[in-house]
């Protein structure tokens, strides 16, 4: 079977055998270990570190580092999940779209099974919608320029993460003049939701462990003003284990030491700069506007929105939906799990009324969702 | 339940299959068309005295010992990938459902559901797999259907296949044996239909390309049992990945399953596809692969049987069986920690960053 070259035999097989390169070196064992015995040495009082991105939260659950640090260390799950935080109404919005029996709704996988009021994506889908995932929004574009009949339109979920990619294919649209390609907006962004956090009464969040993905995009400098103002070290951090004990240990030196700075713990990927091009395609589509938060409600200025000039290619505004609003189930507590007030199995719904098949909240549901990792790697302990 | 077709037959034309490119759903009429299909391709194909009698039925001649029956419907996009098709598939699953019941696959039955306007090209091919996957796994496909349905109503082609094989362990081989102290083995490294079928359907590119693992079980087990290794419980790993299969039989065996990540073999590809994608290689759906539950102290002797055949070069022992902790399974870390594995919920989906 196949030709030759073509059989994946030809491949190496983990389990120390191989290296998969920017992956196995961060997955040490040894090294985590090492990081680990160092941060329970610095460490002589109780520290409260909030990891902002939902990716890191599935890796410290997933690989359990929360074990391996000393008792004086909590960590709390930020909101950095942007299936999560995207609200109700926007899903509902989606719901709506992609009912139209005109459109082709493309979004990322995550975002179908994020409950509405009623139903999902999903299930929208199943009775009949022509709802695709897609791996990228240049693929969305892709299919409205095949489908010049049909309105395709792409669900513009995420942080600074996705906004670029976003940006681009806009900026495609416009050059080709496509007519029939929109986008459901409902970016975020990081810095507003740490202030946010940082402000809040019930607030125990003393460090960040900053998202580095976010960070590769947007740079650090905007969190400078942030560390100084609240007096909380802000620490970049990556996505593997001995990423997430670097950044830890980053925090709680400077905690110990009574600092607090932004430090750049994800060197491999991040300059304080971010990366310009990916900034400039940004600006240049979005402006900042007000948004919701999922559980959390609005943070001013903390979203973006289509500039005036590329409005064409606003879902709302073509297909009508702007006025539409809904309300979160009020048992979900999602909102002060993303605060970082309560963590996941301290909710009463908990693996009860709100399980992956019937979710009361996106957390539950989401691939970065806390209470989905809660839930995936440690019931019943 | 695709709708059967009752019309077409009147349209038959008495003309060879050569001149219909497509197919029509006069060839699921049971007309003449379906009598040129059935004697143009599948006959020749598939070639046995019990298919060739023509009957209602097949009359087979078995031996007087426990039989095992197993039935599995085949759907997959695209019908073609790399490693396999969903013929291969369609032979290979029911082949391998038969031999994790520790028998000897001899015969199976082979319903299809064609689309209409398929290319006959596409059947054909699809036939001519079959063809082999069974030649290799050593059965024979004695009975057979074909319906079509209207053009929009099906996806190309789905498959039926039901199979049935006679008993070789002298013990029961099912979750019910399974016991604390047992080894785990694997019979290779995981993941690769998952990703193979993905990346065909999706258009995903990588550096080397990745087959499906697809294939025939049942001469592996066969070697297993014939050096007379007490198997406790055989499980082939299929949609649900290794997660699903170790979760259900330690759900159904009351047993505590304790798995090293770092013991289970995933290639460089898949594990970078996971990566990109953010999948899990322990959900991924395997077509060739097995963990066999053996007593710790045959588990070496296993091993070595295993990887003596080509379809075991990369067994390992992945974990064992304990009493600790009934109804779970537990995934150590590289890194020593320890997590639950628990079953997927709803299918993968790509992740948004």
């Amino acid at each position: 079977m196949g030709l030759p070259g073509e059989d994946g035999r030809d491949g190496r097989v983990s389990g120390g055998r191989s290296q998969v390169k920017y992956i196995d070196e961060y997955r040490d064992a040894r090294a985590a270990r090492r990081i680990a015995r160092d941060i329970g040495r610095i460490t002589k009082h109780p520290w409260t570190l909030m990891e902002v991105c939902g990716g890191q939260t599935h890796s410290i659950v997933r690989h359990g580092l929360d074990t391996l640090l000393p008792p004086e260390i909590t960590l709390v799950h930020g909101p950095g999940c942007p299936v999560c935080v995207t609200p109700v109404e926007l899903v509902e919005k989606a719901i709506e779209i992609a009912s139209n029996p005109k459109v082709i709704f493309c979004s990322f996988g995550d975002m179908l099974r994020v409950p509405g009021v009623s139903r999902d994506l999903l299930s929208v889908k199943a009775a009949g919608a022509d709802v695709r995932v897609v791996y990228s929004p240049l693929d969305a574009l892709r299919l409205a320029m095949d489908n010049p009949g049909r309105e395709v339109v792409f669900f513009a979920v995420g942080f600074e993460t996705t906004a670029p990619a976003n940006a681009m294919a806009v900026l495609q649209a416009h050059r080709a003049h496509t007519g029939n390609f929109t986008l459901l907006v409902s970016h975020v962004l990081v810095p507003p939701a740490m202030e946010a956090i940082l402000s809040s009464r019930d607030n125990r969040v003393q460090g960040f462990l900053a998202a580095g993905h976010v960070c590769a995009v947007a740079g650090y400098e905007e969190y400078e003003p942030i560390a100084r103002r609240y007096r909380v070290p802000i620490v970049v951090t990556g996505f593997e284990p001995v990423d997430i004990l670097e950044g830890v240990h980053g925090c709680i030196r400077q905690l110990e030491e009574g600092r607090s700075e932004v430090e750049n713990r994800y060197r491999r990927s991040v300059r304080r700069e971010g990366n310009p091009a990916a900034r400039k395609a940004m600006a240049e589509v979005f402006r900042l506007v007000d948004r919701k938060w999922r559980g959390v409600g609005e943070i001013p200025q903390s979203g973006l929105g289509l500039r005036a000039v590329y409005a064409d290619y606003d879902a709302e505004t073509r297909f009508g939906v702007a006025g539409i609003t809904a309300e979160e189930d009020p048992e979900c507590i999602s909102g002060l799990i993303l605060q970082g007030i309560h963590k996941p199995d301290e909710c009463p719904a908990f693996g009860t009324r709100c399980t992956p098949e019937h979710p009361l909240g996106a957390t539950m549901v989401s691939s970065e969702g806390a209470c989905a990792a809660y839930f995936q790697y440690r019931r019943r302990t | 339940m695709a709708p059967e077709n009752e019309s077409g037959a009147g349209f038959a034309c008495p003309i060879p299959i050569q001149q219909y490119p497509h197919v029509l759903l006069a060839h699921g009429g049971g007309g003449k068309l379906s009598q040129q299909l059935l004697e143009r391709m599948f006959l020749p194909a598939f070639s046995n005295a019990a298919l060739e009698a023509r009957h209602d039925g097949a009359l087979l001649e078995l031996p007087s010992r426990s039989l095992a029956m197993t039935t599995d419907s085949y759907v997959v996009r695209p019908l073609f990938f790399p490693g396999g098709d969903i013929g291969s598939l369609a032979v290979n699953g029911t082949v391998n459902d038969l031999a994790m019941c520790g028998a000897r696959p001899l015969y199976l039955t082979a319903g299809f559901i064609l689309e209409e306007g398929l290319p006959m090209e596409t059947l054909w091919r699809v036939v001519q797999s079959m063809r082999r996957s069974s030649l290799d796994a050593g059965v024979q496909i004695v009975a057979g259907d074909t319906k079509v349905v209207e053009r929009g109503k099906g996806d190309g082609i789905y498959i039926n296949t039901s199979g049935i094989g006679v008993v070789e362990s002298a013990r029961p081989i099912s979750p019910a044996r399974v016991a604390a102290g047992d080894a785990i083995l694997l019979s290779g490294d995981i993941g690769r239909h998952g990703i193979a079928v993905m990346a065909s359907r999706e258009g995903l590119e990588f550096e080397t390309a990745l087959e499906s693992d697809c294939a025939a079980l049942s001469g592996i087990v066969l070697d297993l049992l014939s050096d007379g290794i007490r198997v406790h419980c055989l499980r082939d790993l299929t949609r649900g990945g290794l997660a699903s299969a170790l979760v259900e039989i330690a759900g159904a065996a009351r047993v505590h399953i304790e798995i090293e990540e770092s013991a289970v073999p995933v290639l460089d590809q898949v594990r970078a596809a996971c990566e990109i994608l953010g999948f899990d290689p322990i959900y991924l759906a395997n077509e060739g692969r097995f963990v066999a539950f053996v007593p710790e102290r045959e588990a070496r002797g296993a091993l070595e049987r295993m990887r003596a055949h080509p379809l075991g070069a990369s067994a390992c022992i992945i974990g064992r069986v304990t009493d600790r902790d009934p109804g779970r399974v537990t995934m150590r870390s590289p890194i020593g920690t320890s997590r639950i594995v628990e079953m997927i919920s709803g299918e993968q989906l790509p992740r948004i960053c």
